[in-house]
Order: C-alpha cells, then sequence, then structure tokens
C-alpha cells in the first residue's frame, strides 16, 4: 500500500453522489485514497460502502427494505480502458447477500465525466422519480409518466426528453447527444425479485435482483448527460499507448468479434454439452436450428455493434422484421439468453429464441434468471406439481406462446406469476407450502447455488469453462461471470473486472500483464497480479463471505451444506458424448477445502480472524466470531 | 500540393465503438474528452449510431455566416479552420449549417469544427484498424453531394433505423 497519499488516485472522478430518497436530499460524500487502493472501484468498493452503512444490522435489513443502499458504481478503469460497464450493488433482494452486477453502458462513462464515480441511494421516493445528472446540477424528476414503461418505450421516452430539456437549458452549445440511461421495466417495479437493472434496451445488470431493489425505491432510471472530459490519470502518455496496444490485441480476436458468444447456442449443446435443457434435464442437443448462421443470415442488422471503447464488438443487432414477432430488436441474442430462452424451454427455432429474449429484455427480467425461473414451472407442470388449473393454461416444452404469457404474468405479479416473481428458490418453496409437499421435493429442481439461478454453462460433462466448484464456492453463487475455477481464479478474474468495472471480453485478448500495466498507469497504485490476488481479491471476497453468512432475515445460507451445487448437477447426464458423467462431489469438497484454505477461511468456510487482521477486515471479526 | 481529401462515411457500417472520438480528443485536446471531439457520435436509439462530423460544403455556408471571420477554409485540404481568438461564441455557424455540426466546445466555448487533422484524420485510422470502415478516406475534389451530407444526426438516424428495422423503425426515435 502506499501509505499516507492523499487526494484523488488517476482515473477517479473524485466524488460520490449520496442521494436520500426519502428526503429529497441529494450530497456527495469522498473516500479516501487508502480505501480506494484497497476495495478499487465497482464490487470491491460496493462491499465496503454497504458495510459502512448497514454492517451490524445487515441480518435485520430487508431487501426492500428503503434502508437497503442501491449502489451504482464505475471503476478507476471504466471507459479509459476498452469496453466500458457500470456496477451495480446492495443487498440482494434475490440471496440477501452481496452481488457486483454489471453491464455495458454508456452510463458508466457519461457518470465519470460528469464528475461522479458513483452513486449511492438510499430511502425511498413516495412518487415514482429518475435522477438527471448533467452540466447543470443533479435532480429528482417526476417519473409517473414513466412508470409502468417497458425498456423500449422507456429508452424512446428518456432520450427525447432529456434532450429537449437541455436544449432548452443550454441551447448555445449546439446539438445536444442523447443522454445515457439505466432504468427498470415492469418487473422491476413490480418488485420482481430476480428482475435486472437495464441499459440499452438489451443490455442488464442481471444477477442479484437489483432491479427490484430499484422498484422498492420508486426509482424508474437513472440519465446522465455530461459534457466533461474523462478524470486525469497517473501517466496519461503510458495509457494512451497501451490503450492503442490492447486494441491492436482485442482486433486480433477474430471468432469473438465475428460471433459474440452467438455461436454456443449450437456450440455449448452440440460441442461441449453443457447448455440448460427443459431446466437442465439435459444438456446436449444436434439442434442446427440454433447454429449462429441462422440468426446471422435472417436476423443480423448489424453484425459489429459494440459498446463504449471496445473493439469486441461481440454484440450483434437483432431484428425481426415479418411475421408473428415483427418488430423484435435485440441483440445477438448472446449465448445465455439463447439458451435460457431457448433451449431452456424447449425452444430451438432462432425467431422464437429472439421473441423471448426481446421479452425478458422489454418487460425488464433478467434473461437469465428470470427465464430459470420460467423453466422451473415448466418443469413443475411437467411432473404434474403444477397443473393446468394453476398456471391458467398448458405449459408444454417449445411452445412460445405459453412461455411468453407465462414470463408476463410474472413481471406483473398475476396469477401464479405472483409466486414466480420471487425468483426460483423462494417460489418452490412457496409451491412446497401451496402443495402440502416436502420442501426438497420441489427444491430439487430448483437450478441455484445459494438463490442466485445458474448461469447457462453447466459443469457435468466438465467440458465447459465451469467446472465442479465453479458455483458451488463462488460468493455470488450460480453467476457465471463470478466463477471459481481453482484457489486463485476468484482473485484474478471477474472479481478484477468487476471491481476495475471494464468488460471481461475485453480482457480476452491483452496478456494479464498488459492489463494490470494499464491499471498501474491509471491509478498510480503499485499493482500487479500478485497483489490483486494475494490481498485486494481475498479481501473483497472475504468481505462478500461474511455477507453472505450474515444473510437474512428471511434467507440465510449455511455454511458447507449450501455451498454446493444443486441437486440436478449430480444427476448424470442422460444424452450425448458424455452421457452417465456428472459432478463429482467429491472432488467438489475436496475443492472447496482447498479453495476456503487459500483464503484463509477455516474449514467451513468462515474466515478466520488472522485473515480478517492481514486483509484489514478487522470490523468483521466480531461478526465472524460468532460463526466459527 | 496535396490531394483533396474526404472523410466518406456509412453510418450503417457504425459499431458504435466511439474510438474516433476518443482518438481525435486525444489529439486535439490531449486527453480522452468524447464532448470535446470533432467527430461525435449520436446514438439516438441503441443499435443506431450516426457519426457526425464536418462535410465540408463546396459553399462552406458556415465561413460565409460567421460575423467575425473567424473561420476559414484550410487551402490544402478543404477543412474550415477556426480561429479561436476571433470566435465569440454566437453560434452563427451553428445555424447556417445544414446539419447543425460545429457546436461550441466544453472546455473554451468556441466553435469546434473537425480540422481533417491536417491530412490524415486519425478517426479513420482507428475505425478502418478495427474493420469497421465506417469512416474512409477517399481522395476526390469536391462535389455537390457532400453538402447533402451535413444533416441532423437524428434525421439520418431516422432514415437508418427504417433501413435497420423496417416499419418498426419509424417509431424508435422521438
Ligand atoms: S470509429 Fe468508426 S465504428 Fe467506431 S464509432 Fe467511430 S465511426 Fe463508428
Ligand atoms: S458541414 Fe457545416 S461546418 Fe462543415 S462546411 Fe458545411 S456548413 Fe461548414
Amino acid at each position: 500500500m502506499s501509505a499516507n497519499r492523499t487526494g484523488v488516485p488517476g482515473g477517479y472522478a473524485g466524488k460520490w453522489l449520496d442521494i436520500d430518497l426519502t428526503k429529497d436530499k441529494i450530497e456527495t460524500v469522498t473516500f479516501p485514497y487508502g480505501i480506494l487502493e484497497q476495495y478499487f472501484g465497482g464490487r470491491g468498493i460496493a462491499a465496503k460502502i454497504l458495510w459502512d452503512r448497514v454492517g451490524e444490522k445487515w441480518s435485520e435489513l430487508d431487501s426492500l427494505a428503503p434502508e437497503n443502499p442501491f449502489i451504482v458504481a464505475t471503476g478507476p478503469m471504466t471507459g479509459i480502458y476498452p469496453g466500458a460497464r457500470i456496477c451495480v450493488s446492495g443487498k440482494s433482494p434475490a440471496n440477501n447477500g452481496v452481488i457486483g452486477s454489471t453491464a455495458a453502458t454508456e452510463t458508466a462513462v457519461e457518470l465519470k465525466n460528469a464528475g461522479y464515480d458513483g452513486i449511492i441511494f438510499t430511502g425511498k421516493s413516495e412518487t415514482p422519480v429518475y435522477l438527471l445528472i448533467t452540466d447543470n446540477g443533479v435532480e429528482l424528476v417526476d417519473a409517473k409518466h414513466l412508470w409502468g414503461l417497458d425498456s423500449e418505450e422507456t429508452v424512446i421516452k428518456l432520450n427525447k426528453e432529456v434532450r429537449d430539456t437541455l436544449a432548452k437549458k443550454m441551447p448555445r452549445v449546439g446539438l445536444w447527444k442523447e443522454p445515457a440511461t439505466m432504468y427498470i421495466g415492469p418487473a422491476g417495479e413490480n418488485l420482481v425479485r430476480n428482475s435486472a437493472v437495464c441499459t440499452k434496451i438489451c443490455h442488464a445488470c442481471g444477477y442479484g435482483g437489483y432491479g427490484a431493489l430499484m422498484g422498492s425505491k420508486n426509482l424508474k432510471a437513472i440519465a446522465v448527460k455530461s459534457r466533461g472530459k474523462f478524470p486525469q490519470v497517473d501517466a496519461p502518455e503510458t495509457v494512451k499507448v497501451l490503450w492503442r496496444k490492447v486494441h491492436a490485441d482485442l482486433i486480433a480476436v477474430s471468432p469473438m468479434r465475428r460471433w459474440g458468444t452467438g455461436a454456443m447456442g449450437y456450440g455449448a449443446g452440440f460441442g461441449t454439452s453443457s447448455e440448460p435443457i427443459r431446466n437442465w434435464q439435459e444438456e446436449w442437443h444436434d439442434e442446427k436450428q440454433l447454429g449462429v448462421n441462422r440468426y446471422m443470415d435472417k436476423y443480423w442488422v448489424k453484425v459489429k455493434w459494440a459498446d463504449f471503447n471496445c473493439t469486441t464488438n461481440c454484440m450483434k443487432v437483432s431484428c425481426i422484421k415479418n411475421g408473428k414477432w415483427k418488430g423484435d430488436i435485440t441483440d445477438v441474442p448472446d449465448y445465455e439468453l439463447q439458451a435460457y430462452c431457448g433451449t431452456n424451454f424447449g425452444i430451438y427455432d432462432a425467431g422464437d429464441n429472439i421473441h423471448l429474449s426481446t421479452l425478458m429484455d422489454k418487460l425488464g427480467h433478467s434473461g437469465i434468471n428470470g427465464a430459470n425461473t420460467v423453466g422451473l414451472a415448466a418443469e413443475l407442470y411437467q411432473r404434474g406439481i403444477l397443473t393446468e388449473e394453476d398456471i391458467g393454461f398448458k405449459l408444454e416444452w417449445g411452445d412460445v406462446d405459453a412461455f411468453d404469457k407465462l414470463t408476463r404474468m410474472m413481471a406483473y405479479r398475476e396469477g401464479i406469476g405472483d409466486i414466480l416473481a420471487e425468483g426460483s428458490y423462494r417460489a418452490a418453496i412457496k409451491i412446497a407450502e401451496m402443495k402440502g409437499l416436502p420442501k426438497k421435493d420441489v427444491l430439487k429442481y430448483v437450478v441455484h447455488v445459494k438463490g442466485i439461478e445458474i448461469g447457462a454453462h453447466g459443469t457435468r460433462s466438465d467440458m465447459d469453462y465451469t467446472h465442479d466448484m465453479t458455483y458451488a464456492a463462488s460468493v455470488q453463487g450460480g453467476d457465471h461471470t463470478a466463477n471459481v475455477i481453482d484457489g486463485y481464479n476468484d482473485m484474478s478474474g471477474n472479481l478484477y473486472f468487476d471491481s476495475a468495472v471494464y468488460c471481461s471480453f475485453t480482457a480476452r485478448g491483452p496478456s494479464v500483464a498488459l492489463q494490470f500495466d494499464f491499471a498501474k498507469a491509471v491509478t498510480g497504485f503499485p499493482i500487479n497480479i500478485t497483489s490483486w490476488r494475494k490481498v485486494n481479491g481475498p479481501r473483497i471476497t472475504t468481505l462478500q463471505k461474511a455477507f453472505l453468512l450474515m444473510g437474512g432475515p428471511d434467507l440465510t445460507w449455511e455454511p458447507i451444506k449450501d455451498d454446493d451445487n444443486p441437486p440436478r448437477y449430480y444427476e448424470p447426464l442422460p444424452s450425448g458424448p458424455w452421457k452417465g458423467k456428472t459432478t463429482d462431489k467429491e472432488r467438489v469438497d475436496l475443492k472447496i477445502q482447498a479453495y476456503f484454505e487459500t483464503l484463509g477461511w477455516d474449514a467451513r468456510g468462515i474466515p478466520k480472524k488472522e485473515t480478517l487482521e492481514r486483509l484489514d477486515l478487522g470490523f468483521l471479526e466480531k461478526h465472524m466470531a460468532k460463526y466459527r | 500540393m496535396s490531394k483533396p481529401i474526404w472523410i466518406a462515411r456509412d453510418p450503417a457500417m457504425c459499431s458504435g465503438c466511439r474510438r474516433c472520438e476518443l482518438i481525435c480528443s486525444m489529439e486535439h485536446e490531449g486527453w480522452m474528452w468524447p464532448d470535446a471531439s470533432r467527430i461525435r457520435v449520436f446514438m439516438p436509439f441503441p443499435g443506431i449510431e450516426v457519426p457526425h462530423l464536418c462535410a465540408q460544403c463546396m459553399d462552406y455556408p458556415c465561413i460565409a455566416g460567421c460575423p467575425t471571420k473567424a473561420l476559414s477554409k484550410d487551402p490544402n485540404t478543404g477543412a474550415v479552420l477556426v480561429d479561436r481568438a476571433k470566435c465569440i461564441s454566437c453560434g452563427a455557424c451553428i445555424r447556417a449549417c445544414p446539419g447543425s455540426v460545429p457546436y461550441m466546445h466544453p472546455g473554451d466555448n468556441k466553435a469546434t469544427i473537425c480540422d481533417l487533422c491536417g491530412g490524415s484524420p486519425k478517426c479513420v485510422e482507428v475505425c478502418a484498424e478495427a474493420g469497421y470502415n465506417c469512416l474512409t478516406l477517399v481522395n476526390e475534389p469536391p462535389n455537390v453531394h457532400r453538402k447533402i451530407y451535413s444533416r441532423n444526426p437524428y434525421d439520418t438516424a431516422k432514415d437508418l433505423a427504417v433501413k435497420l428495422f423496417g416499419e418498426k423503425g419509424e417509431e424508435v426515435i422521438e
């Protein structure tokens, strides 16, 4: 640590917005140099803020109560390093832990250039509002006219409205660009527990259910337009050179640029046998209709679509121009949604898949998490646990209209949708109660880890990048972007990107050394891969672990018992080249122990006293002692 | 005399990467500053990205419209040059330009227009490097069509939306 340094490190705007929605009070806060060096930004600093603001009261705090902070965070690298993203956090309405949930958006860039590294919202507005940040100031604007609108409508309305406001307030500067926006759809408004914070019509901070947190605060959107420049960095000339170098490396990664993750709808099914099919009953298929060329030839209207400062351009714009789903616009869909809004529903038609992906985004669901819940309902229907009477119609695999209907019901909490809106884990418990069944008889069909529905990468074939303990050990549960591969990956992998806040796909190509040189040139911190793995990474992970252990009030995760995969991941694969193979439970247990040991946690995953001291987390000792 | 140049542009090819804005501002401002870039990419709806920059109209209405003669034509490249000391930030050039291309700089509040980097535009370089080719450098004498490229980016975006999204495209930009 560069002891006693003060001021604002490179890459940071230097202050945060601190907004009390109950009192309509807008203030700013700053964080000391040392705290930024320790926690960086995004997921790291968000966890620290949550500790400072909630701390001891964590177990009693209802995730949907006004006191739960909703945090929007950039990081020092955001926008400067290729692939700008934003990170949202808070006590998760999905699992009572802390998830750093990210999405690519210009909002991150505008926010930083407006002079803010992030926003902390507490309280609850009496009526719907949106936060408007411009060079003219920060204000909460009435959003009654936006409440109830879907993603597309919200973007269209906000773009026009804010542009008009700016043109009126500052008419002499010339043409105003559109604002950058983040918002919730009906799902977030109706407190769907795994709903997303959305942006750019089809991008989402999906894990954690922070759409519901925004909804609980009556906060519909955040719109930002600034004309400011990026914060100063420690070594600007070096950064300029490295910026060009990183891009050269990204441009060399050709399959990603050509197909994005869109090639995996077929690839993960046929190639690696790790794709959710009918709520993970199978993971293998040979359905060429899901081949990337079927999307490309018929639906892609823009083959190279990039977010801010990105040349990986994994995004492709899809549009259905005629037929039943005419007018649907989304991205690729990316692999996750090809799987979750496709094979997971037994749907293999590219058009139907685009439609359901678009619908998820329009309604503000997380296309992974929400679709996992809808898929669960379909399996419960298949098994006769849920009936036609419960649902209101037949819910057969492959029936796009039925899945369309149920997805809407979940967003508006209509009928059975009201139960499903609680997210897969809580919904299963409610359904068990409703049916008078033992909880485990329904929970065995829920594919989640610690209340977070698992991303579309299975572990049974062991052929994907996700393995035995990837989800089981992760402090973000089923989040496929926060996976743990060995004792070190967690510390050097996405936790880093989520705290520096840039895209994990703009990290593919450039070497790790190059990325850390970049970080050093931006921040001036003496950071490198070793310090990240040994200190910063474990610090943030350990803090997140503490939150998980504290949990509550309605759900708490048990050490060891809940550090595990869902039952389905131990069933043998029923088909494909790896038929019969399954996740090796013994290996999971062994590797989890090794992982705990690496992190300095005890055999039950409780952080040890000396670990807390070493990581400057002494404030946790009193609380962790209770669990040892 | 150097060859005449022009930046040909095809918004349908724009990825929205904004590297043109970043390199332009690094070149002219010394640091990343998207809103002080001489090329600005508008995104009125996600997927509809329109790079907006001077088209070097043959009749240069901006130069004619400036009351203080702050604007002049670069004899080599044809770019519009701004004499920042003479500019009084009146906005006459913005009003005179068919596409409202010039804007007042967020730093010094003076008219800001693409100077073609003196002959080798950086934006074209990075756009081509990434294989997007939304911007391409052409060597051809001035022609009447350049001026029709000086167009409000929201209008261009509305057309592009119809091209990409069909009928639905008519609804996505208000
Ligand atoms: S560099 Fe090219 S592709 Fe990227 S935003 Fe600019 S014009 Fe568009
Ligand atoms: S496009 Fe606008 S700024 Fe450029 S020459 Fe024409 S009138 Fe002048």
